[in-house]
């Protein structure tokens, strides 16, 4: 009879990350600036939600290209999708949301990542605060948590209440914002706060303004609660957000960020 | 010498503002580990060697350089993790860490 | 896999290749002026900057910044090559010679040494060969495209040595330190090439 609890001799999460071949088999406009690309990846292992990808585009004279995305599908997704946001100098952005289509292929390789992750489980509330394309892993997470409570009781979704925290520019800017809204319409235990920063359609009795403590502290569980925090954007959001929380007095070992750069397209 | 103080200031503060929006986390290093290391390492525990504060490496700074990653304390600035990937060989200097610590794997469900 | 899968229609960002004019092997032309660091920007006042030429026995000549600015300038129009492909053409600066450097540091008995480093705030340091930061090779550079020098690409000064590849061009400099045997840099000791050629394409230990 082996020890269950055994430690010794187990072996480490392991392995290794291998060039793959990807096949795009829809294409999904989410915004006039973004869209979906879901593939097909002969061989992907699985993920867990917060997870990336780096996608190796090659020119014809040999030129390359390398970016990391995070991956939009949960896990319980059979298919991974990637979710871009086109800049305007960007160099692969442009490519992934204007010419690439259906039946292309490209090399990623993936899942990488095991700091920014979350996994459903009962006992924590979670907390999830983004900017931008920053929504991209923690949408990952959202689908995560819907689908694996799907068939969860009362007691169980309100053991695990989500809320999340979204900063875009305007309402068009909103990614996944249908979706957004059937989810936490059909679930009392997920709430989702848009905050619009620059431009707002009249009637918006939402926020108004750039994440600042004063939302944080209105949006978040209270510290005593010990939520698990996800933050995601670009650097100077995350930061600004995650030394606010910090100084609301959340743990700051309970509060994971991922920084995207400046414009959002990680490097 | 106000003039020039102010103006060097002002360019610092500028500086301060480009550099902060350029700078990643380790979640950015996790690619390129993956070619050494086997199991993730972002999620794993580096305590600096300047000044023994114990992090997880994503929870580091990392400097976007297109040479090579570096990786660096968020309390010290000490460089924790340096490494660069050559046509022959991915390197790594690991002497900013004292120590890391990789999690077990969950037993599965 | 081997060969890399070439992406359909992906042609990447604007640019000429070695071949359509005075480009090294391996390089593309571009227009930008990417910022990229191994740290934070570093920000020294000019009230507490100073420069450094060290040599043997802990000889040193040094500069504060006014008396940096009493030193003969250049004006130097180059093409700089960075080791990550990309080149800029024609980009001006403006700076005082490494040679103006080690005549007065020769004033204060500092004997050239076969090899230097450079030495720069946040800590990163370079390597070369005397013979490559004289015979009007190398600078420190205070100006680019007629302004100071901006703290994100090395100012308030930089060390500017347009023949290697341009990590050789330390930010941030403060030191040159002339030594008697060579010492790798932040880069050189970690797989790249110890003197860095682009027109040979030394970009890692062991090429050429």
């Amino acid at each position: 009879m082996s020890d269950a609890t055994a430690t010794v001799g187990r072996p480490l999460a392991a392995r290794p990350i291998a060039w793959r071949l990807a096949t795009v088999v829809d294409v999904v406009p989410e915004t006039p600036w973004a869209r979906t690309l879901v593939f097909d990846v002969p061989g992907w292992p699985g993920h867990r939600a917060g997870q990336h990808v780096d996608v190796r585009l090659t020119a014809e004279d040999g030129y390359q290209a390398q970016r990391s995305y995070s991956i939009a599908s949960a896990p319980e997704e059979a298919r991974i999708a990637l979710t871009v946001e086109r800049l305007e100098d960007g160099e692969v952005s442009p490519y992934l949301t204007g010419e690439l289509r259906v039946g292309d292929r490209l090399e990623l390789r993936g899942p990488i990542g095991g700091y920014f992750v979350w996994e459903a489980a009962p006992g924590a509330p979670l907390l999830l605060v983004g900017g931008g394309s920053g929504i991209v892993p923690l949408m990952a997470m959202v689908r995560h948590r819907a689908a694996a409570l799907a068939t969860a009781s009362v007691a169980a979704r309100h053991g695990m209440p989500a809320r999340l925290l979204y900063s875009a520019r305007g309402w068009d800017e909103v990614i996944y914002r249908d979706e957004l809204a059937r989810l936490s319409d059909g679930d009392p235990t997920l709430e989702v706060a848009l905050t619009l920063t620059r431009e707002s359609p009249q009637a918006w009795t939402g926020f108004r303004r750039r994440i600042d403590r004063m939302m944080l502290a209105e949006v978040a569980w209270p510290p005593p609660e010990r939520p698990l925090i996800y933050v995601c954007g670009p650097t100077p959001l995350v930061e600004s957000v995650a030394s606010a929380l910090v100084e609301l007095g959340h743990d700051p070992s309970r509060v994971k960020t991922e920084r995207f750069g400046p414009t959002g397209e990680r490097a | 010498m106000n003039d020039r103080t102010n103006a060097s200031e002002e360019r610092a503060a500028g500086a301060e503002r480009v550099a902060d929006a350029l700078r990643l986390d380790g979640n950015a290093a996790a690619g390129l580990l993956s070619e050494i290391f086997v199991p993730d390492v972002t999620a794993a525990r580096a305590t600096c060697a300047h000044c023994g504060v114990d992090r997880p490496v994503g929870a580091l700074l990392l400097y976007a350089h297109g040479m090579g990653v570096v990786v660096r304390c968020p309390s010290c600035d000490g460089v924790v993790l340096r490494a660069t990937r050559t046509s022959a060989r991915v390197w790594l200097d690991l002497t900013g860490a004292t120590r890391i610590g990789i999690p077990i794997a969950a037993p599965p469900a | 896999m081997s060969e890399p899968f070439i992406s359909r229609g992906f042609r990447g960002r604007r640019r000429t290749e070695a071949g359509a004019g005075p480009l090294p092997p391996g390089q593309y032309a571009t227009r930008d002026f990417p910022v990229l660091s191994a740290g934070p920007t570093q920000h020294t006042s000019l009230a507490e900057w100073d420069f450094t030429i060290g040599g043997a026995g802990g000889r040193t000549a040094r500069w504060t910044w006014d008396e940096f600015q009493s030193l003969p300038r250049e004006t130097i129009t180059t093409d700089i090559h960075c080791v990550t492909k990309w080149s800029k053409l024609g980009t001006v600066w403006e700076g005082v010679s490494v040679d103006t450097l080690l005549a007065e540091a020769a004033g204060h008995g500092i004997e050239p040494l076969p090899y230097v480093l450079a030495l720069c705030d946040g800590g990163y340091t370079t390597n070369l060969p005397l013979a490559d930061v004289t015979g009007g090779k190398a600078w420190v550079a205070l100006r680019y495209e007629g302004a100071p020098l901006a703290p994100e690409h090395g100012g308030p000064a930089r060390l500017l040595v347009p023949h290697l590849y341009f990590w050789k061009s330390a930010k941030w400099v403060r030191q040159l330190r002339v030594m008697e045997h060579d010492e790798a840099g932040f880069w050189e000791s970690l797989g790249y090439h110890n003197y860095g050629d682009p027109w040979r394409e030394q970009r890692y230990a062991g090429d050429e």
